[in-house]
């Protein structure tokens, strides 16, 4: 335990210097990301649900964000606030379809209800099509005492932003309702012999984890100052659960890793256009393949290993 | 009566082809997708970029060798089935003891990678496959199209095909066999891990097959499958896997319901699939024609 304090404490510190030695706005990229990965673990690696909609949430969110903001004017945090509950209705929704089936069946489902919000986002008229929603205004926060049009500002209010949402993951899995989670993942029947009712808590699960990747998703929207396609697009869902599962699925760092490796891959194999796909396909290949466990995962068994031994 | 609905019958009958016509091809792609379900117990994600492989396959044998589009209609899928053995033989089995989710997530990288590569050597924008048989029939109330008339019977003759070699046949029962228990098959002296192998060939060059008839119909480009085996999900879900002509019925009936949409409602005919999917998930989980196991 206090080895993971320690941990902990120096990433903290981490955070706040970063931005003195690496660009802002892909630190706040990366944050968004890594919450938006965290909010995808929560389901999979703690409910054993596997959803592969998730941009759905995060894409709409941005959006809403996007519609509160620019469209009516409003303030950043009710526009934060906008995303989050409608991502998490969106949750409600599609979660309680999704979950009468199970298993890879819930993949496909969450799969498909997601391209359906992209088609949708198409020919929706506030989310502007093809060309999606432009120059969002960066407003000051808390009516003005925060103003974050500078990226040095903004990064940390996003720092801020991830934090909550980690600690809301963390609080999550290491309470009651979180064991209960684990034991349905581990054992639905017996779960449910014990009187648990599943569907009840993979519904809640489902949304807190839709409610957490809309806040991820309207963050992103505050940061780059605009909502597009791409985020509600099959591409990102595949993302979101190859960052997860590349930091390592169910541990709860995990994908705060996997997605700093991922978006800064990204970054660099940017100028080399399709090649990002492929190798973001040859990633997922020889993770199923050959590192199930991820690279947090990883660590951790060679780490057990060398205190075992 | 059209005129009493404010639409064209020219309209209605154009539509109502072009929905069978997709609807040809959900049914032939998720009958594959059932087929190597039911044999491999993995999703293939793969199913999009084969089936985009197969219209390649033709276009190129077309472009480079001069091949014409008949013989393409077998030798293409022959070739992808081929490749699909080799992913086989040397990526997919070692997964099939893991978790359903493994198998879904090797495919979706494999999809990424075959259509990438594609992409990055053919580009995004699609090439033209000339039409094999132009001309058609006026029927009429319509224009109906050669190819496309010949497009839909070759896929109900394919879905009917596959379905007799399924059901009705010594291989077939094989088949059927080693997917409900394939430990006492093995004990029998079937090498059941060669029929898990020709299967997943079998279904590969099903979904080739759906690319080469698709070719001379839309463009020939890296991203033909990408949107198509997402839909086809849907239909799978709609329909459940459990019956080889439930596949095909729901994959013709959900064509049709497109192209119906297309006439009464068009902002939501890229939608009413999944709007389907949802009231066949309220009304009777397991699908249309699915057994809860």
């Amino acid at each position: 335990m206090t080895t993971q304090r320690v941990g902990y404490a120096l990433l903290i510190v981490l955070a706040l210097v970063a931005p003195t030695f690496a660009y802002p706005v892909f630190l706040m990229k990366a944050l968004c990301f890594a919450l938006f990965a965290c909010a995808f673990n929560l389901l999979l690696g703690y409910a054993g649900l596997m959803s592969f909609g998730h941009a759905m949430f995060f894409g709409m969110a941005g959006y809403f964000y996007g519609h509160v903001v620019k469209a009516w004017d409003m303030a950043p945090e009710l526009g934060l606030l906008a995303g989050v509950a409608g991502a998490a209705l969106l949750g409600l929704v599609t979660g309680a379809l999704a979950i009468r089936r199970q298993g890879i069946y819930f993949a496909m489902i969450t799969l498909a209800f997601a391209q359906m919000v992209y088609f949708f986002c198409i020919q929706a008229p506030f989310t502007g099509g093809e060309d999606g929603l432009q120059g969002i205004p960066r407003k000051a926060l808390l009516g003005g005492l925060i103003p974050i049009k500078d990226d040095k500002v903004l990064y940390y209010v996003v720092l801020a932003i991830f934090l909550f949402g980690y600690a809301t993951i963390y609080r999550v899995i290491y309470s009651p309702f979180g064991q209960v989670l684990k034991a349905i993942r581990d054992n639905e029947q017996r779960a449910l012999s014990l009187g648990y009712e599943a569907d009840r808590y993979k519904l809640l699960a489902f949304v807190l984890s839709a409610g957490l990747a809309g806040l991820a998703g309207a963050t992103k929207a505050m940061v780059q100052q605009f909502a597009t396609l791409t985020d509600v697009a099959a591409s990102t869902s595949g993302e979101v659960v190859l960052m997860a599962l590349v930091g390592g699925l169910g541990t709860i760092i995990g994908p705060v890793v996997g997605a700093f490796i991922i978006i800064t891959m990204q970054n660099y194999l940017a100028a080399t256009g399709e090649f990002v796909l492929v190798i973001q396909g040859a990633i997922f290949v020889v993770i199923v393949l050959a590192f199930r466990k991820g690279v947090v995962g990883e660590l951790a068994e060679w780490w057990k290993r060398r205190q075992a031994g | 009566m059209f005129e009493l609905l404010g639409i064209s019958p020219q309209a209605l009958f154009g539509q109502l082809l072009l929905g069978l016509i997709n609807g040809a091809f959900y049914a032939m792609l998720s009958l594959g997708l059932a087929v190597i379900f039911g044999m491999l117990n993995v999703i293939n994600f793969t199913h999009g970029a084969q089936y985009m492989m197969g219209a390649f396959a033709a276009w190129l044998l077309l472009g480079i060798l001069g091949v014409p589009f008949w013989v393409s209609l077998v030798v293409a899928p022959v070739i992808v089935g081929l490749f699909g053995i080799v992913l086989e033989k040397v990526l997919l089995k070692r997964i099939y003891h893991l978790d359903h989710l493994y198998g879904f997530l090797l495919t979706f990288g494999l999809a990424l990678v075959i259509e990438g590569l594609f992409q990055w050597k053919w580009g995004s924008s699609g090439a033209p496959y000339p039409n094999p048989i132009p001309g058609g029939f006026n029927l009429g109330f319509m224009f109906l199209p050669t190819y496309r008339a010949f497009v839909v019977v070759a896929a109900l003759v394919i879905c009917l095909a596959t379905w007799y070699g399924i059901e009705r046949t010594r291989l077939g029962a094989y088949l059927r066999a080693a997917t409900e228990n394939p430990t006492l098959v093995r004990a029998f002296g079937i090498n059941v891990p060669r029929l898990i192998t020709l299967t997943y060939g079998l279904g590969v060059a099903l979904a080739a097959l759906a690319g080469v008839l698709a070719a001379p119909i839309q463009q020939v480009s890296a991203l033909m499958g990408v949107n198509l085996v997402l839909v086809v999900f849907a239909v799978v879900v709609i329909g459940g896997m459990g019956s080889i002509m439930g596949s095909i019925v729901t994959g013709f009936g959900l064509g049709l319901i497109e192209g119906l949409t297309k006439v009464f409602y068009p902002p939501a005919s890229n939608t009413v699939i999944f709007v389907v999917m949802a009231l066949v998930l309220l009304i009777k989980p397991a699908g249309l024609f699915g057994q809860t196991k």
